[in-house]
């Protein structure tokens, strides 16, 4: 099952990879990861998706917590938090699909952000089965490119 | 104001931390603090003869005064021949600072001579480590180092100090601060969970305290020692819990496990509580973990929250130092007992002295052979446990857990998480610095002793007269075991004997040697060696068929021992 593990840390250079380092070490898989400063920018915050079982995730929680570096752990669940994650997607539009390409960012609000004779750069926010369907419904046009930044999760106000 | 170079702040703040001695070894990147310790008056540097040995002795150090163990070495070689010592210490748990020179900071990732990233390569094997990037971090990195390392769960501490930031001049009254947000270890167990324990452990009928290293790193064994005599409960211990309670307390049931007494692993099986205190239920102990005490309910304590319910399921977790969780258990057990009265333990208390008297570990004392076992009880009853028992690793090791019977903390010092073969001789030299006025001895195998028998040079220079119990048979025997016993006696790279004569090995560093084949002479020789004022080994030709036993095969319940076989190869 997914988990979202949301992890404060000093701003310090090699934290990262210590981090990094104890997921591989003990032997778990990053789905993804997010990193930025926080509103302090001797903060950071690193938000990594790991996929795990409860005892296992329990594990690696207690295992961050002996990380000198890491100041406090929480974890986040979709009732619990707000997730989003931002894709860029490039689209191929050779086949005279481009205004059907239009129709279908317009019913996901994403945004055009570049326009070619051949192709179309969109942008779009949302869930993970929210960029799930949007890549479904892309995919049959042809996909050129596409990037995404990794989830980033914040729990709901109290 | 005064300015100082980073080297001499570097000295100047390991002063502060009262630290005596550094176990290291100069190099290109390190040649201006070591000008420094040219001028240093208060801390003695100790030159070894490898880095790795460096390490173990800050190691061994720590183990037997309880405070942070300092190691020094160069960049990039020297580095990372400490790394087995760093990982040795992190495994045990074992305060130890270790330093290294860098490369300039200019130069720093750009695979300069004698450059490694020795931050990024202990990384999963300290506690946590710095670069220094700036000197103005120094002072800061040294002090958070020795509190990091010593407090919480113990454990190794690397400050990589590039050689610009030792030539940089710095304030003198500069000081160290501490400011570590996320790091804030917890001392005080849960009352609660303390309360509903002592009311578990009062009504067990079969109750077993299982004590380890953590016991010992907080200093807690006299707190044990009490609780376990008054709620009479025995007392089973890990291989570096030996020493955390009195071996020769008839409510000890020495080490369990893998080579432990079949009595404690028959009490691990029957109880029904089993208090773990500063274990980590190791695979050496728990054997087959889905057969490991099935019978039992636990409590466990320790320090570390990750290890509780890493290995095996608790029932009441208390989170805190052991030392400070044993003082309020104790109060607590006391109340129930005034109001209750003792807890009626007989019938346990018996069916486990009668385990004792049937399973008792043991050696043929009617062979003409030399025994092991033998050995080491002579060492026991000539020292009377008052001595400093070194070990390597392997078969002596084991040998000197089931015979020597440990009898006060820091007294049993062997590497335990790692199993690293040549720990015991460098780390006999920091016990001796750590306690000049102890009987050191080193208990060995010729394949141990080999991998770092150049620490001879390093007894020698410094006159630490540490006595060196070598069991000779001629073989890489714990290995050897394996392969008689699971590999159809297939010896693949086993056999060493007769490449080197020890005595003359030890003669040639300054050291004395005896050689003695006959069991007769084993006292006399051991007693000669204590009398000896200098390094003494004393090669003993022991039977080289002898192997350790009882042994948990494998795979197997803990209960399932392959009993006592007496060797009787002789010495071919």
């Amino acid at each position: 099952m997914n988990h979202i593990i949301s992890v404060l840390v000093e701003n310090k250079s090699g934290v990262l990879a210590k981090i990094s380092g104890l997921f591989s070490r003990r032997g778990f898989n990053i789905e993804s990861l997010a990193v930025g400063t926080t509103d302090n920018e001797k903060i950071s915050r690193i938000t990594i998706v790991v996929t795990a079982d409860e005892s296992s995730i329990e594990q690696i929680t207690k295992q961050l917590h002996k990380l000198v570096n890491v100041i406090k752990i929480q974890r986040l669940d979709s009732e619990n938090a707000i997730r989003r994650e931002l894709i860029l997607v490039k689209v191929n539009t050779e086949n005279k699909s481009r205004s059907e390409i239009l129709e279908i960012a317009t019913i996901f609000r994403a945004n055009v952000v570049d326009v070619t004779k051949t192709s179309l750069l969109l942008e779009l926010t949302g869930t993970e089965s929210k960029i799930k369907a949007f890549e479904e419904l892309l995919k049959p046009y042809g996909i050129l490119e596409f990037v995404r930044t990794g989830m980033i999760a914040c729990a709901r106000g109290k | 104001m005064g300015k100082i170079s980073g080297s001499q702040m570097l000295l100047k703040c390991l002063r502060e931390e009262g630290v005596e001695y550094i176990f290291g070894y100069p190099g290109g990147k390190v040649i201006p603090i070591y000008d420094a310790i040219y001028d240093e008056k208060k801390i003695k540097h100790i030159l070894v003869r490898h880095e790795q040995c460096a390490a173990h002795a800050a190691d061994g150090y720590a183990r037997v005064t309880g405070k942070t163990g300092v190691c020094m070495a160069t960049s990039g070689p020297g580095g990372t021949n400490l790394i087995t010592g760093i990982a040795n210490a992190y495994m045990d748990s074992i305060p130890i600072v270790a330093i290294t020179g860098q490369v300039s900071t200019s130069e720093i990732g750009s695979d300069s001579f004698q450059e490694a990233d020795i931050t990024g390569i202990t990384s999963p094997i300290t506690k946590h480590n710095y670069l220094i990037k700036h000197v103005r971090e120094l002072p800061n990195a040294i002090k958070e180092a020795f509190y990091i390392a010593s407090t919480g769960r113990p454990g190794p501490v690397l400050i990589d100090v590039p050689i610009d930031i030792q030539n940089a001049l710095i304030d003198e009254n500069v000081k160290g601060e501490i400011n570590l947000p996320g790091y804030k270890p917890t001392i005080k167990g849960n009352l609660k969970q303390i309360r509903e324990a002592a009311f578990k452990i009062y009504d067990s009928k079969k109750p077993v305290i299982f004590s380890g290293g953590g016991v010992i790193s907080s200093n807690a064994s006299t707190e044990l020692t009490e609780f376990a005599r008054y709620s009479k409960i025995p007392v089973t211990t890990s291989l570096l819990g030996k020493g955390s309670f009195p071996e020769n307390d008839e409510l000890s049931l020495m080490m369990a496990g893998m080579h432990g007494t079949k009595y404690a692993n028959l009490a691990f099986v029957n109880a029904d509580l089993i208090i773990g205190i500063g274990v980590r239920f190791d695979d050496r102990v728990t054997g087959k973990l889905s057969e490991f005490a099935k019978n039992a309910e636990i409590i466990h304590v320790d320090i570390d929250p990750a290890e509780i319910g890493k290995n095996v399921k608790v029932k009441i977790p208390i989170v805190g130092d052991a030392k400070a969780i044993l003082v309020d258990l104790f109060k607590e057990y006391e109340n129930i007992v005034k109001a209750k009265g003792e807890a009626n333990r007989d019938e346990w208390l018996k069916t486990i002295k009668e385990w004792k008297i049937k399973y008792p570990v043991r050696y043929d004392k009617n062979s003409n052979l030399l025994k092991p076992g033998f050995i080491i009880e002579t060492l026991y009853e000539i020292t009377k446990g008052d001595a400093i028992i070194c070990t390597e690793v392997g078969q002596n090791q084991m040998w000197a857990a089931q015979f020597y019977k440990t009898l006060y903390p820091r007294t049993f010092i062997s590497s335990g998480g790692l199993g690293t073969m040549g720990f015991g001789l460098p780390a006999s030299v920091g016990a001796q610095f750590g306690r000049p006025d102890k009987l050191v001895f080193d208990i060995a195998g010729d394949g141990s002793i080999q991998m770092n028998s150049h620490e001879f040079a390093t007894a020698i220079v410094n006159k630490l007269p540490i006595k060196i119990i070598l069991l000779n048979n001629g073989y890489l025997g714990m290995v050897k075991q394996w392969q008689e016993l699971f590999y159809a006696e297939r010896y693949s790279e086993t056999c060493i004997r007769g490449c080197v004569d020890f005595i003359k090995l030890i003669e040639a560093y300054g050291g004395v040697g005896i050689r003695v084949k006959d069991k007769k002479d084993v006292e006399k020789a051991i007693k000669e060696a204590i009398n000896i004022n200098n390094l003494v080994l004393i090669d003993f030709w022991i039977d080289p068929g002898e192997n350790v036993f009882p042994m948990v095969p494998p795979g197997s319940p803990i209960d399932e021992m392959l009993e006592y076989k007496s060797g009787g190869e002789g010495h071919k």
